[in-house]
Formats: C-alpha cells, structure tokens, sequence
C-alpha cells in the first residue's frame, strides 16, 4: 500500500467545477469506479475522487471545490506534488450490453474514463444549472438536461444502466432499472478499510463502501455489493 | 516500538501495514456485534478529526472464530482490545480471551468518549479482568478524566501491566451553513493534531503517578513526535489518525525516530525516556510488553 506523489500538471476550469491533471507517474488508472485518495495540501485528510482521465502520461480528477479540501485540491499549481494512494476499491463491472451511463452534477467524475474503456457508449447527464452543464462536453455522446428538469426522464430501463450522481438521483435509477450499477459516495479517511467512517447499509448491514463498494446495485431491494473486473481477476 | 491506536487500521484489508508495525492492536471487540452508529461518523476539523463509529465489531463470538485465527496468520504480535458496557462485560471478554495464544496482550478500552468511565469504575473493571486473565493486561485511558494520574495509579492498584494514553477526547463540528452537528450522533471522539498536547500531559501524568510501562497514543505524525512521547514517559507509541492519510506512517515515522533521537544525541530513541522529568534516565526502563 504505497502513496505516490504525483507532479501536478494544471488545474482546468470546466464551468464552477476543476480538472486536477497529475502527472501519471508509476499509478495504475484501475477499473472505471475505483477511486483514488488525493492529499489536499495544509489539510489532515485525503480525499476520495474517482478517476476521470486517463492518458499514458496523466491522470486527471474532476473536482467540485466546495469544502476546505476540494478547495485546497484545486488551489494547487504546477511545481507541487500530491499523495495520491489508490486504485482503491471496486470498480464498475464493464462486461455489459448496451451500456447507458446516468450522471448527475459532480458525479459524472468517473464518465469520460469509464466511456473511453466502454467504447464511448450513449449517456444521459443532469445538472444544476447551465454553468454546471459545461462539464458534459467531457463526456462523449451526451445528452444533457438541467434543473427543473431531471436525468431520470431520460433513462432507458431497457439498457444496462451505470450510474454515478447524488444519493436521490441513485435511488431513483434503481427504482427505474432495478440492475443499474451505482457508484456510492460516503465520507471517508482512509478509503483502504482502516477508519470505519465511510459506513453504508450494504446487504442489511452498515458495511465499509471503500471495501464493499463504491460500486452497489440494487436489484429493487437494498444495496449489494457489484462484482468487478478486479475481483473477478 | 510502534503499534496502532484501537480501530485505526485494519489488519485483514491492509496486511502490509499491520506488519510493518511491532504489533497489532485490534479494533474493540464487544460481548455480541455491533453495526456502529448511523452514517455520518467522521468529520475532518481544522486541527484534528471527529469520529462516531461507535464501536463496530463482529463480536466476540466471530472474533475468536473468524478474525484472530486471521489475523494469527500476518505474524504480528496481536493485541486484543476488549469493550463492554459493565464490569460484567470486560470479565467475560478477559477470561474467554485467556487461552488463547494468539493474543498476545489484551487492552482494556475503559476510555470510549461516549461512555463515561469514572476512576472508581476503572479500577472496578481493570480488577475484574485481572482476576479474568492472566494474560498482559493493558488499560487504556481516557484523557478527559479530571486528574489522569489518579486514574493511573488506580489502574495500577487494580493489577493492570500497562497503560494506553490516551483514547480521543469528545468534541463537536457544526455544519458552518446549517449550523448543525456534522455527526449524526452529534459530539463525537476527537483525534489527531490536536490531541497531541493532551495525549502528552496524560503520559506526563501518569509517569509520575505509577510504574507502569506507557503506550503514548494521541496526535503522533513525526518522529519528533513520537521522541517527545518517549521523553514525557511512554516507552511505547501507538499511531492512530495519521494512519488515514499515510499507510506508511510506520515506517516513515520509525526512520524520522532514529534520526531525530541520534541529532539529540541519544544512542537509541528510548534513550531519551523521561527525559521531560529532569534527572538521569530511569533505570529499570518500564518496557511495553
């Protein structure tokens, strides 16, 4: 379990949100879901973020600065280095037809990764508002929709749902496709089993998302964990 | 030597670490399981971190079948961190414990910042589980006790080898836009940066209020931190927050201890034991089993 510290490269503007991009160094880019716990300068904690881009020689996480952390993460500026401690967790699993991926707000973090090794499947995006929206041209063949209006009006049940946005709109892809993958979020410390904090009813019991997940499904009862490429190896 | 804090790694999901450590320390275990308390349970403050986990465990059922005969396997020396709710509790929890050779020492959390633990209770309890055990008995006390030396010595009246200092001190994080708890249980045990000045008072305390040997627990990062720890009075330190961050705390910190020891001109780190008393170094060293 080793942290690497990564070059930063830039951070982008893409509309309120940041593209962190980090040189790749020796970091494995995982499955598509799995995440990364980034150390944000002056602060405590990592972070967890998943993986949005992926190059031979970058990596590149979409951050939403927010909080003191997220802040501190996109504050950075070439020259610096950041631990980045992952692949962590369990990813998506990618062996599924006519995908359909459903994002809503930051949570189409993961999407331009996940379609590339997809073969850039059709996805369906919501946003808060426009500004927002502007993170959508990450993601090939988007179809977009923003506030009032919600990502759910434009899920197609028929077809193999991987989802990733806040924790109403996951409980509402469920509800439509009842086998969709969910990319869970929690707050976590440590993001490899040590802290406990990251607790989430899995299988009738609050069980660790950064070992049983972040990846869940549903199949129209509670949450379970997804068996990924990564297990599956 | 170097352990982990009580329920600040998990040996099973990070193997590498536990073993890069003089010895593991496990998370509390409970008489039956406990799920832990709802979600939220951390929170990230300026100085430190807030936890409400609320003792998650399998039980000591599961624990005895499934987890140590595990964790037996990493070649760790294994201490079991025990919990309960009465004095009733921690005898069973000892006496179960008793032969089995996995465990190498049992540590009494007698110090759950959500449960109070006033001295006469501590000295009640750590009774009950000598007479439980004959196993290395630890205590682990809570830095919020009005006078953590009378805690010490009545821990030590009461038959314990050792003392853990400290377990987290209760604390409480708004929500800066909502102004409500960031916890769902509200207050919760607070840890890192600003434990450390704590966590070195009570080991400062209870050096001088017994003789037992001292795990310093409480803040510790660098091995700077891990002399200062050394020269208050522990012979033994445990890294507890710092874990989250960086899975190669041990290492690290163990490298940073020499170095920091040797440019004082200590031969070794725990020639510098006590040394915040003033005098010459003790002789015997209280060492941690």
């Amino acid at each position: 379990m080793r942290r690497e510290l990564l070059d930063v490269v830039r951070v982008e503007e893409v509309g309120p949100y940041r593209l962190l991009r980090l040189k790749r160094g020796r970091v494995e880019s995982g499955v598509p879901g799995q995440f990364f716990m980034l150390a944000p300068p002056g602060r405590l904690l990592p972070r967890p973020m998943s993986l949005c881009l992926a190059t031979r020689s970058e990596l590149g996480f979409l951050i939403d600065p927010v909080g003191p952390g997220t802040r501190a993460l996109t504050a950075v500026v070439r020259g610096e280095r950041l631990p980045v401690l992952g692949p962590l967790g369990n990813g998506f699993r990618l062996d599924v037809e006519r995908p359909l991926l459903v994002g809503g707000g930051i949570g189409i973090a993961p999407f331009p990764y996940l379609s590339e090794r997809l073969g850039r499947p059709p996805a369906v995006l919501g946003f808060r508002t426009k500004a927002h929206a502007e993170a959508a041209a990450l993601v090939p063949n988007a179809k977009v929709v923003v506030e009032p209006r919600l990502v759910t009006e434009l899920v197609d049940p028929e077809r193999s749902v991987l989802a990733c946005g806040p924790e109403r709109m996951l409980r509402a892809v469920a509800a439509l496709a009842p086998t969709a993958q969910l990319a869970w979020e929690a707050p976590m410390a440590c993001g490899y089993g040590a802290c406990y904090g990251c607790a989430v009813e899995i299988d009738g019991e609050l069980r660790r998302l950064c070992v049983d997940g972040p990846v869940l499904t549903s199949h129209g009862r509670g949450l379970t964990p997804v068996m990924s490429e990564r297990d599956a190896a | 030597m170097i352990l982990n804090a009580s329920g600040c790694l998990d040996a099973l999901t990070a193997p590498e670490v536990a073993q890069s450590l003089d010895a593991f320390v496990t998370k509390t275990v409970t008489p039956l399981p406990r799920q832990g308390n709802e979600p939220v349970r951390i929170a990230e403050t300026d100085f430190g971190m807030l936890n409400s986990i609320g003792l998650a465990n399998p039980g000591i059922d599961r624990f005895l079948a499934d987890t140590l005969p595990r964790l037996a396997e990493l070649g760790v020396p294994i201490w079991a961190s025990v919990g309960g709710f009465s004095v009733h509790d921690y005898a069973v929890l000892c006496e179960v414990l008793d032969d089995r050779d996995e465990v190498a020492v049992v540590e009494l959390n007698v110090s759950c910042p959500n449960v109070s633990s006033p001295e006469e209770e501590v000295e009640e309890i750590v009774a009950a589980a000598r007479a439980a055990t004959r196993k290395t008995l630890y205590a682990k006390l809570s830095p919020a006790a009005p006078d953590v030396g009378a805690a010490a010595a009545a821990a030590a009246r009461a038959g314990a080898d050792g003392l853990t200092l400290v377990n987290t001190i209760r604390g409480l994080a708004l929500d800066p836009a909502t102004l409500e708890p960031r916890l769902a249980q509200g207050a919760g045990g607070l840890s890192g940066p600003a434990l450390r000045p704590i966590a070195l008072a009570a080991v400062f305390a209870a050096y001088r209020a017994t003789e037992l040997p001292i795990v310093g627990v409480g803040g510790v990062e660098t091995g700077g931190h891990a002399l200062e720890m050394i020269a208050a009075g522990a012979s033994a330190f445990a890294l507890g927050t710092v874990l989250f961050a960086d899975p190669e705390a041990p290492v690290r910190v163990r490298e940073e201890l020499e170095r920091e020891a040797s440019a004082r001109g200590f031969a070794t780190p725990l020639a510098a034991y006590a040394a915040a008393h003033g005098g010459p170094p003790p002789t015997p060293l209280r060492r941690v089993a």
